[in-house]
């Protein structure tokens, strides 16, 4: 079960708004990257997210570059999941791969400063300010078994190949 | 039931009956990175203490994003990236031998081919026939471990264009009127397959800024049959004898199909901060331009080069609007020497800058000032996209970046023809 706050964004939050192409020299330096963290999205949000809370998107997030640094510098926030409406195809792999839940869900109810209540396993959302119970699509099962290992490099030790 | 392209290429490649919907293990032919995504990659790979590259010969590390360096830190990510290279036996790009993808096109990618690249543009590879789609630093990092990966064969929409571009309109017209059409996220997760008396007769370069900007609309891969067209260009490049002709079986089965009169087409722009945020150039006429670019995978080839030289010939560029131009790779630059087409930009005020990445993603070498605005040939107008999130970019056809370079403010290209 996870619990933590709402960090509310709107449609089409790119990679660019995560990890902007500026601080392309600071992509070996991940603590210091991470500091920028959705920076030009909302740059109050690395100084006041805390651990276990969720970034809430809406159409399309993470649309753009293939950087995985972007669902990386999110995760090392210490944010326990992404919840959007739909999300972009190589952000939801990479975030997958590095052990970050992304759950697609209709986040219009969701306003930002919301405590949530997240439950992987039964596929639901509480929203604990407002009541509201949503539930979310399912991972696809290869990306589910990718999720439960950790991670893609955790996976890939374990079973030295894809399981299909 | 037929395939569609997107079928037929995933089947052949795991031996399994791919259809829309199933989960494959794929071979893979290419596996790349560029110096954005590979340092994170490299450390990945030897995270997972498989210490060999599966196929090093097809294994290509890119030095094009930040070329030559800007900062010292990003110095020592190309030394990282070419020491890698040393030990581990995979091929290196160096600075200055050009954009990753136009490299691919030039250079590896074949009809029938799965490629894929840490990098989002991959999908650029799609013009030749080959299945070539983005991926992160991890599964990259797998791909070179194992030679394969996981791919959800993609549902297909099928676009069909018909009719000639007026004069003065291109393929960069065609695919930002599409994506603007079906939106930022309107082909997610599926493929898209372009066929069409239009697209039978479209140059390799013109098939390249389509399948490059596939990604714009979300889209896995954008496909386009490989054909007399494929076979000469590969001919070309002194890769003949690795054509072979693909296209989607007559009875495939489609998500959905579009049609698109290629002669109803106008000079086409997006406007910031999304790409499906259309609009016709003659609209936007008057909305000043601080920065042209030129450059990049979409539109960085000889064949744009040459129309905005063709435009600019005897002109100067505004006096308030600087116009950079990046060559897509040493070739296309040479080709440009070659041809003139370099001394007339420079006559007319452009400042060549080497091929590589760089002013697309806002490293350095055009990066815009607060409150600026640029039209680029690029495929990406996101806010700070180029470097700065107090800053504009409209995207267009180098024909409309080179009217708007001469009258320093947004500008149909047909006012010049």
């Amino acid at each position: 079960m996870l619990k933590g706050k709402a960090f509310k964004f709107g449609d089409d939050i790119s990679t660019d708004h995560i990890v902007p192409g500026r601080l392309l020299h600071l992509r070996s330096n991940l603590p210091e990257l991470a500091k920028h963290v959705l920076e030009d999205a909302d740059s109050t949000f690395a100084r006041r997210v805390k651990k276990g809370d969720f970034v809430v998107g809406g159409k399309n997030f993470g649309l753009g570059s293939s950087r995985e640094h972007a669902p990386l510098v999110i995760k090392m926030a210490g944010v326990s999941a992404i919840l959007a409406k739909s999300v972009a195809r190589i952000f939801f792999r990479n975030a997958i791969n590095l052990g970050l839940p992304v759950l697609i869900c209709d986040t219009e109810s969701i306003n930002d400063g919301d405590e949530l209540e997240v439950d992987l396993k039964s596929g639901k959302v509480e929203n604990l300010t407002n009541g509201a119970e949503l539930s979310f699509n399912p991972i696809p099962e290869i990306m589910l078994a990718i999720l439960n290992e950790g991670g893609l490099i955790p996976y890939i030790k374990k079973y030295q190949d894809f399981v299909v | 039931m037929g395939k569609t392209l997107a079928e037929k290429i995933l089947s052949a490649r795991s031996d399994e009956e791919a259809r829309a919907g199933n989960i494959v293990v794929a071979r893979l032919d290419l596996v790349f990175v560029q110096d954005s995504t590979g340092p994170l990659t490299l450390r990945q790979f030897n995270e997972t203490g498989l210490n060999t590259i599966y196929n090093s010969a097809r294994t290509v590390l890119f030095i094009d994003h930040s070329t030559p360096s800007p900062a010292r830190e990003l110095s020592n990510d190309h030394i990282f990236l070419r020491s890698f290279a040393e030990e581990k036996g995979a091929v290196l790009s160096d600075v200055g031998e050009g954009v990753c993808h136009q490299l691919v096109a030039e250079s590896w990618a074949k009809p029938g081919d799965i490629i894929v690249g840490a990098d989002s543009h991959t999908v650029t590879a799609g013009a030749l026939g080959a299945f070539a789609t983005g991926m992160g630093s991890t599964d990259i990092a797998i791909a070179m471990a194992l030679g394969k990966t996981w791919l959800r064969v993609p549902e297909t929409i099928r676009i069909i264009v018909r009719g000639r571009f007026a004069r003065g309109v291109s393929a960069k017209d065609l695919i930002l009127h599409l994506i603007g059409q079906i939106g930022a996220d309107g082909a997610t997760y599926m493929a898209l397959e372009f066929s069409g008396e239009t697209i039978a007769t479209m140059p390799m370069s013109e098939r390249l800024t389509i399948a490059n900007m596939a990604v714009e609309s979300g889209a896995k891969v954008g496909l386009f049959p490989s054909d007399s067209i494929t076979e000469d260009y590969l001919r070309r490049q002194g890769r003949k004898e690795q054509y072979i002709p693909l296209s989607a079986d007559p009875d495939a089965s489609y998500e959905s199909t579009i049609e698109i009169d290629a002669a109803q087409l106008e000079p086409t722009v997006a406007k910031p901060h999304t790409v499906d945020n259309i609009a016709l150039a003659r609209e936007l006429a008057g909305v000043d331009i601080e920065q042209v670019f030129l450059g990049t995978c979409t539109n960085g080839r000889l064949d744009d080069i040459r129309i905005a030289a063709s435009m600019l010939q005897g002109k100067k560029r505004h006096p308030h609007t600087r116009l950079v131009v990046a060559p897509a790779s040493q070739k296309v630059l040479l080709a440009a020497l070659a041809e003139g087409y370099i001394t007339t930009l420079v006559e007319s005020g452009a400042t060549i800058v080497p091929p590589g990445c760089a002013a697309c993603l806002g490293v350095h070498q055009g990066v815009l000032g607060d409150g600026e605005s640029c039209l680029s040939t690029a495929n990406r107008n996101f806010k700070g996209r180029m470097g700065n999130p107090e800053a504009f970019v409209y995207l267009a056809s180098p024909a409309t970046a080179a009217a708007t370079a001469i009258r320093g403010k947004i500008t149909d290209p047909r006012e010049f023809l």
